[in-house]
């Protein structure tokens, strides 16, 4: 089975905030809750870079391994999955996160935290593929249906990647000898432990 | 002729702007072939490097600005600390003090009313004082559960029953951990302002020490209301109790205090003082039940033995004593005979 991953090229990047805007559209994401989100570093200065961010789908999971009930499951594309039946909303993968992809909706009093809620890789959940309960949890199961995430299909100057590795690589690795710059795989080495060398 | 001279101004210029392009393009073709725009870009490896396991951030144009924070991989450390080291201080505190004190009582057996119930009670601890108290306890006893169940659970309770239902238990557990840390925090607070009076620390603490509490030994060090290790405990409950609800708070609510890198250490606070916590309280209920003839009577019924008060508390005694004089009234008829 293949490696899912996300890439974003900084380089190509524009910041038009088209993924974001897909993401919660077509997974209907609660009010206060971005799966995705772009990020711009220097902004305004010489240098500057735009990086599209989600959950980077990572090996050896911390949100996975820190998580006191277990709701969270990798699937055989490599794809980190989590329970809401599980979820207690104790917070604690949001702690161990490195990017900042677990977000809670706020239920109730004090910080009473609801279910977690992140990036699925457009993959849904441990229900049946493409059932209604699925879309009400989790969103659209576009893997399921054959489909690649749609932030990275509708991407309009095709910056951010998504799919096999071994493939998202391969391209950015062209891309790079052909322009002849980049400023990394922005994640992979946290997400990954691994680069691509540019 | 108006014309004609709108003509040559035409010309004229036309001329000047290719004699510039003219002049430009060779100037151009000098440049390197392949411009790197990157040169003064941000990597993500230096940022790494400088950083040092800090967060890489920036702006965002969606609401909200926490997501701003793109890189933070100091989560590493916190997973090390809650998945292994905080396992270790757990186990270690907390097996270690049930272990020692099943050795103590084997050993030292329990600490007995050595002259024998006398029949005469005497007020130890008001109504007040003992709902205080087992409040105070009862919250305490839930949120340890609680709160152990999210580190030791997972290994321990969740391959037993399953994961469906240690989800939904645990879910109940954290609903109770944050209700009940109110009423705690409370009751900790009432502690400290109604026992701070007996619990400053005097001379008298450091000669019940020398002398082993009578919990060592045999000996029956005098005390006044408090001694040494009652104070102890006192001011374990109130630091400790305040450290964890602070560090607790902040958890409760996310952002309010604290960014994610203050959370994973208001964390590893809340945990390592909590186990410590637990080891600590395991004592006091050690003594406070089966470790001492007479204890429990103190915070039970909130009466004890005169005998009890003048082998354990004898300065307290004197004091109540001369305060309300020796009160025979008090005499109850005891269920089981004294001697």
């Amino acid at each position: 089975m293949a490696r899912m991953k996300f890439l974003c090229d900084a380089d190509r990047c524009i910041e038009c905030n088209a993924c974001v805007t897909a993401c919660k559209n077509e997974h209907e994401v609660p009010w206060g809750i971005n799966r995705r989100r772009v990020v711009t570093i220097n902004d305004g200065k010489p240098g500057e870079r735009s990086i599209s961010m989600a959950c980077m789908h990572c090996t050896d999971a911390p949100c996975a391994a820190v998580c006191p009930v277990n709701c969270f499951y990798t699937t055989a594309d490599a794809v980190v999955l989590h329970s809401k039946d599980l979820c207690i909303g104790c917070g604690y993968c949001f702690y161990a996160c490195p990017f900042g992809a677990p977000q809670y909706p706020k239920v109730g009093n004090f910080g009473s935290r609801g279910k977690m809620d992140k990036c699925t890789f457009c993959a849904g959940g441990p229900e049946a593929d493409s059932t209604a309960e699925e879309y009400e949890k989790y969103g659209t199961n576009r893997l399921a249906a054959g489909k690649l995430p749609l932030c990275a299909e509708m991407c309009s100057t095709k910056s951010l990647l998504a799919g096999d590795g071994e493939i998202i690589a391969q391209i950015f690795k062209e891309r790079v000898t052909k322009r002849g710059y980049s400023s990394g795989a922005w994640g992979w080495q946290t997400a990954y432990r691994e680069t691509i060398a540019s | 002729m108006a014309g004609f001279l709108a003509q040559a101004r035409f010309i004229i210029a036309a001329f000047v702007v290719a004699l510039i392009l003219a002049l430009a393009v060779p100037a151009g073709a000098q440049q390197p072939s392949t411009v790197n725009p990157n040169a003064a870009a941000v990597k993500e490896q230096q940022l790494l490097n400088a950083l040092q396991g800090g967060t890489i951030g920036g702006r965002v144009s969606i609401p909200d600005q926490k997501s701003g924070t793109l890189i933070q991989p100091g989560g590493r450390d916190w997973r090390q600390f809650h998945e292994v080291t905080l396992r270790w201080i757990g186990a270690i505190a907390i097996l270690g003090m049930l272990v020692l004190l099943v050795v103590f009582y084997l050993v030292r057996g329990q600490v007995k009313l050595e002259s024998g119930y006398s029949g005469r009670r005497i007020v130890r601890f008001n109504g007040f004082e003992r709902f205080v108290h087992w409040m105070t306890a009862t919250c305490f006893i839930i949120l340890a559960v609680s709160g152990l169940n999210i580190t030791f659970g997972k290994p321990l309770l969740m391959p037993l029953i399953g994961e469906p239902a240690f989800a939904g238990w645990s879910q109940w557990a954290k609903y109770a951990h944050n209700y009940l840390s109110f009423p705690f925090a409370i009751g900790v607070f009432i502690i400290f302002l109604v026992w701070i009076g007996g619990n400053i620390p005097n001379k008298v603490d450091v000669e019940w020490t020398k002398r082993g509490g009578g919990i060592v030994g045999h000996d029956h060090p005098p005390a006044y209301r408090f001694n040494a290790g009652q104070k102890m405990i006192y001011w374990i409950v109130v630091i400790g109790g305040t450290a964890v609800a602070i560090t607790g708070y902040l958890l409760m609510f996310p952002f309010y205090g604290t960014g994610i890198q203050g959370m994973q250490l208001a964390q590893t606070v809340h945990a390592i003082i909590a186990v410590l916590f637990v080891a600590a309280m395991l004592g006091h209920i050690y003594i406070g039940t089966i470790g001492m003839e007479g204890a429990f009577e103190a915070m039970g019924e909130g009466t004890v033995d005169v005998n009890w008060a003048k082998e354990h508390h004898a300065l307290w005694l004197a004091q109540e004593n001369a305060r309300t004089g020796p009160n025979e009234s008090q005499r109850q008829p005891m269920a089981t005979p004294a001697e």
